[in-house]
C-alpha cells in the first residue's frame, strides 16, 4: 500500500499554484496520473523518487515511512525502493546497454540477472552497443529494464512511450504491463493518451492545476455521465470537413479511423486532437463473430 | 646556438602542469557547484572566477604581490605555518597561476555541466548510487571534450603569463624565469637569436595545442 500526502507550491507558466494531493494507492496496482501538462504529474513522480522536495507532507510505501516532514523523515532517492523511467529515457551515453543495467546494481549480485531482463527485452544482440546507436523503441525498452534491476516496490514511468510512434507504442504497452505483473510492483504511469489508460492502468488519478479532480477505475473516472449508450469508444478527432449540411469527422479510434457524420451543434468547440466519446443508442450494433481462416 | 639556456621551458612547463593538475582538483567543484546551485551568490562567484579575463595581469599581479606579501595575511600564513614564501618564489608563481587561469578552467566545465541534461543525474540517485559515484562515473565521463579544453587552455594560458609573473615572480633564473620573461630579457640584452628561438618554440606549441583541441574534441564529439 502507497499513502501519500503532500503540498508544494510550483511556479508555474501561468503563475504560482499548489500542488496539494492526497491519495492511497493498493499494493501490486497500476495507477495513471492523467492531467494537462502543468498539472504536476511529473512533479508527483518526483516527491515519491525524492528528487524533489515537497513543501510537507507524508509518504509511506508498504509500511514503511519515506518521507514525513513533522518527524523530520526524508530517505534520498538512493534509499527509495524505485524504478524511474525519464521521459528522455536518461541513459548513460557513455555506457552500453549492459553497462547501463549493470550500473544499476551496484555491486549487488542481480536477482534476475542482467542476462535474464537482456533476454526478456530482447536487447542481447545489441547489449555491447550505445544508447545513442539505438533507435527509440529500443532506447525505451533498455531504460525500462534498468529501472527494473533493483526490484523496485514502486515502478514510476513518466509519459515513456510518448516520443513513440502508435505501432511500437502498443507493443512496449503490452510489455509494460506483462512486466509490472511479472515484477509485482506498483506502478505509477504519466499519460495522457487515453487509449493508452484504457489498456494498462485499473485507476486513474485526474489531475489539473494541481488538485485531484477525479479519481478511480478509468470507467468510472471517464464516463462519469453514464450515457445509456450501447456502445461505447473513446478516440480522437483526426479531422473535421463540412460537407453540405454536416460535418464529417475522422476520428481514430485504437488503430481505427471511424468516418462519422455531426451536425454544426454537435462540431461546435470540436477541433482535431480533442479526445472524445464515440457512442451509439438507438441501435444496437450487430457482433458477428470473425471466422478464422 | 649551443649554449642555449633550456632552463626556462622547462620551468614553464613544470609551471604549466602543475598549475594544471591542481586547477583540474580545484576548479572541478567548484565548476560542478556552480553547475548546480541555485544560490543568491552564483553570480557574484562567478564574476570574482572570471575577473583575471577582463583584468590586466599587472593588476591582478599588484594585488597578489601585496597579499604574498609577509605584510599580507596570505603571505604570512604561508612564511609562518608552512615555512612557504610567496613572493618570487616558484610557489608563489603556481599559486598565483592558478588564480589567473582559474577562468579557463572553470568555465569549460561548468558549461559541460550544464550542457548535460538534469534526468542522468536523477537517473543515477534513483539507481542507487551516490553523488561521488555519478560525478565519476556518469557526469565526467561525459563532457570529456569539456575536460580536456579545460585542461589545454589552463595549461595554454599558464604558459602565456607574463605580466602576473613579472609582478609576482621577478626574473630569478632557475626559480621564476619563465619563457616569456626570459624572451623579455633576451629582447633587452639585444640577444636576438635566443629571443627567436624561445619565441618560435612558443608559437609552434600555441599552435599545435590549439589544433589538437579542434582535432581531438571533433573527434570526441562525435563519438557520443
Amino acid at each position: 500500500m502507497i499513502q501519500i500526502r503532500v503540498r508544494k507550491s510550483l511556479l508555474m507558466a501561468e503563475g504560482k499554484t499548489d500542488l496539494v494531493v492526497d491519495f492511497n494507492l493498493a499494493k501490486g496496482s497500476f495507477c495513471t496520473l492523467y492531467g494537462k501538462s502543468g498539472a504536476g504529474k511529473t512533479t508527483i513522480l518526483k516527491i515519491l523518487a525524492g528528487l524533489v522536495q515537497p513543501d510537507e507532507g507524508f509518504i509511506a510505501v508498504n509500511g514503511q515511512t519515506w518521507l514525513d516532514t513533522v518527524k523530520k523523515i526524508n530517505l534520498p532517492p538512493q534509499q527509495r525502493q524505485i524504478g524511474f523511467v525519464f521521459q528522455d529515457y536518461a541513459l548513460f551515453p557513455n555506457m552500453t546497454v549492459r553497462e547501463n543495467l549493470q550500473y544499476a546494481l551496484n555491486g549487488k549480485p542481480a536477482k534476475h540477472g542482467i542476462d535474464n531482463l537482456l533476454e526478456r527485452a530482447e536487447l542481447q544482440h545489441l547489449a555491447h552497443r550505445k544508447p545513442a546507436t539505438l533507435s527509440g523503441g529500443q532506447q525505451q525498452r533498455v531504460a525500462l529494464m534498468r529501472a527494473l534491476v533493483r526490484q523496485p516496490q514502486i515502478l514510476l514511468l513518466d509519459e515513456p512511450l510518448s516520443a513513440l510512434d502508435l505501432e511500437m507504442r502498443q507493443a512496449l504497452q503490452t510489455e509494460i504491463y506483462s512486466l509490472h505483473q511479472s515484477f509485482n510492483t506498483t506502478t505509477l504511469l504519466v499519460s495522457h493518451q487515453l487509449s493508452e489508460i484504457y489498456r494498462l492502468s485499473d485507476y486513474i488519478i485526474s489531475l489539473e492545476g494541481g488538485k485531484i479532480i477525479s479519481q478511480g477505475t478509468p470507467a468510472a473516472v471517464f464516463g462519469q455521465d453514464r450515457l445509456s449508450s450501447k456502445i461505447q469508444l473513446i478516440g480522437e478527432v483526426l479531422s473535421i470537413r463540412e460537407n453540405g449540411v454536416v460535418f464529417v469527422l475522422d476520428i481514430l479510434v485504437g488503430n481505427h479511423i471511424i468516418k462519422t457524420v455531426a451536425t454544426k451543434d454537435e462540431t461546435e468547440g470540436l477541433q482535431p486532437g480533442d479526445q472524445v466519446k464515440v457512442f451509439a443508442k438507438a441501435f444496437n450494433p450487430i457482433v458477428q463473430k470473425i471466422s478464422v481462416s | 646556438m649551443m649554449g642555449i639556456d633550456w632552463q626556462p621551458l622547462w620551468l614553464t612547463f613544470k609551471l604549466a602542469g602543475i598549475t594544471t593538475i591542481l586547477l583540474l582538483l580545484i576548479g572541478l567543484p567548484i565548476a560542478w557547484w556552480l553547475a548546480n546551485t541555485r544560490s543568491r551568490i552564483k553570480p557574484v562567484a562567478e564574476a570574482l572566477i572570471s575577473l583575471p579575463i577582463i583584468l590586466p595581469p599587472s593588476v591582478l599581479g599588484f594585488y597578489l604581490l601585496l597579499s604574498f606579501s609577509p605584510n599580507g595575511f596570505p603571505g604570512r600564513f604561508f612564511s609562518d605555518y608552512l615555512d612557504i614564501s610567496l613572493v618570487f618564489s616558484f610557489t608563489g608563481l603556481v599559486v598565483g597561476s592558478i588564480i589567473y587561469s582559474l577562468p579557463f578552467m572553470v568555465q569549460p566545465l561548468q558549461a559541460g555541466f550544464e550542457g548535460l541534461p538534469g534526468s542522468l543525474t536523477e537517473a543515477s540517485y534513483t539507481l542507487g548510487r551516490t553523488r561521488f559515484q555519478t560525478l565519476f562515473r556518469v557526469l565526467l565521463p561525459n563532457i570529456r571534450p569539456a575536460l580536456l579544453t579545460g585542461m589545454v587552455l589552463s595549461f595554454a594560458h599558464t604558459i602565456g603569463e607574463f605580466g602576473l609573473v613579472l609582478m609576482i615572480g621577478g626574473n630569478i633564473p632557475g626559480e621564476t624565469r619563465v619563457v616569456s620573461i626570459a624572451i623579455y630579457h633576451e629582447v633587452e640584452s639585444l640577444n636576438y637569436a635566443t629571443a627567436h628561438l624561445y619565441s618560435g618554440i612558443l608559437l609552434v606549441l600555441a599552435f599545435t595545442i590549439l589544433l589538437t583541441i579542434y582535432l581531438v574534441n571533433k573527434r570526441l564529439v562525435k563519438t557520443f
